[in-house]
């Protein structure tokens, strides 16, 4: 009798427990078109959403259920490419790793493009400033003397000595988060400085004299003021500013 | 041509707003050199002239500027202290916070007794 009763209940237990409540969310997208836009306004959607999702995934929605010039980067869609840093509720994100719960959805989330390079179009900003200044600190290994004839060796402990730096993937969430990068396009910004590390602090690497050269110009590191606000936008957990930091006694204390 | 995009406030951290803070407290000691160095000047052209103008910064006005510019000068000496930690310190940049909230107890703590101070002069109007 008891076996009766509960058996039909079961399944429906089962589909209670596996539910995952969805709910809907306000986005406020910050929408530009330079074609018929003199300025850039707000514009609210209204989606369906599951906590356990990512802002990315309600920008698709946007996109392909309601609106489909809705404009921004993205490709990988697992925090590795480095293509959709924004601005999410007024701090730099990647929206392929905000999750939505994260993202107080209980009021609008605002999403806007990121601050300092050029607006484009919607969340699309002109990168070629950020990649200017990328290519300035000279992001590529520079090796001394001849041609090597064999494998170029590292101990465990020189190559940890950069570990944290090679783990950037060029998103800009943090140069776009500095104050001062936003009042002085000029500056390197902390994405550049970053790369310069990679390489000045790797055993392998002679071109540490050259990249610092740079590095110590009126635009180079001594601008950082130490806001922290890259080291808190990193989607990758670099601590930007110290990385920055250890580069400023690099200057300091190099032989010229 | 395209513009950079402005939209919200940064919501930055008390790394930022100790920034912000910062250049607002410099700004304001550089205005205040600039007018001590213009009074300062004055005594080597006219000793009573000078003697004048000082005579007018007794007032309570003055005295609630002077309050502020001790506040000013205080706070950007000691995150001064706390920037140059974080850059030149190894450990500078893991305890930015703790120094922040550090400067702001040692902020408070010297500027109370200087305030009772200073209130005082206001009041019996020197
Ligand atoms: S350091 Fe971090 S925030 Fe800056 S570009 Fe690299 S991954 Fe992005
Ligand atoms: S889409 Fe590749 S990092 Fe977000």
């Amino acid at each position: 009798m008891t076996t009766l009763d509960t058996e039909p209940a079961t399944p429906a237990a089962t589909v209670d427990v596996g539910a995952v409540a969805s709910f809907t969310i306000t986005l406020r997208i910050r929408r530009f078109n330079p074609e018929v836009d003199p300025e850039p306004h707000w514009e609210d959607y209204q989606v369906q959403a599951y906590g356990s999702e990512r802002v990315l995934d309600a920008l698709h929605k946007v996109k392909w259920e309601q609106d489909g010039t809705l404009t921004f980067r993205r490709s990988c869609a697992h925090g590795v490419c480095g293509s959709d840093a924004m601005r999410i509720n007024g701090r730099n994100r990647l929206a392929c790793k905000t999750l939505i719960k994260d993202a107080s959805p209980d009021r609008p989330i605002t999403i806007e493009a990121v601050k300092g390079l050029p607006l484009l179009k919607d969340l699309v900003v002109d990168m070629e400033p950020f990649f200017d200044s990328y290519r300035d600190v000279m992001p590529f290994l520079i090796p001394s003397g001849h041609e090597p004839t064999r494998e170029n060796l590292q101990s465990r402990e020189e190559r940890a000595r950069f570990d944290e730096t090679t783990k950037c993937i060029l998103c800009a969430a943090c140069t776009t988060s500095c104050p001062v990068f936003w009042t002085d396009g000029q500056y390197l910004g902390p994405a550049a400085i970053v790369a310069a590390h990679r390489f000045i602090f790797d055993s392998r690497d002679h071109g540490a004299r050259e990249r610092l050269e740079v590095l110590n110009d009126r635009e180079g590191v001594w601008r950082c003021r130490t806001t922290f606000n890259c080291t808190e936008a990193c989607p990758r957990g670099i601590h930007v500013t110290a990385m920055i930091a250890e580069v400023k006694k690099a200057l300091l204390t190099r032989t010229m | 041509m395209p513009k950079a995009s402005v939209g919200t406030l940064y919501r930055g951290h008390e790394g930022m707003w100790s920034w912000v803070a910062h250049r607002i407290t410099g700004v304001l000691v550089f205005f205040f050199l600039f007018a001590h160095v213009l009074d300062t000047a004055l005594v080597r052209v006219s000793p009573n002239d000078y003697n004048t103008v000082i005579a007018t910064y007794k007032n309570p006005i003055v005295g609630l500027l002077e309050a502020g510019l001790v506040g000013a000068v205080l706070y950007h000496a000691l995150n001064g202290l706390r920037v140059m930690a974080v850059d030149f310190w190894g450990k500078g940049p893991r305890f930015q916070k703790t120094m922040l909230w550090s400067v702001v107890v040692l902020w408070v703590v010297l500027m109370v007794p200087f305030l009772i101070v200073q209130l005082g002069h206001i009041a019996q109007g020197a």
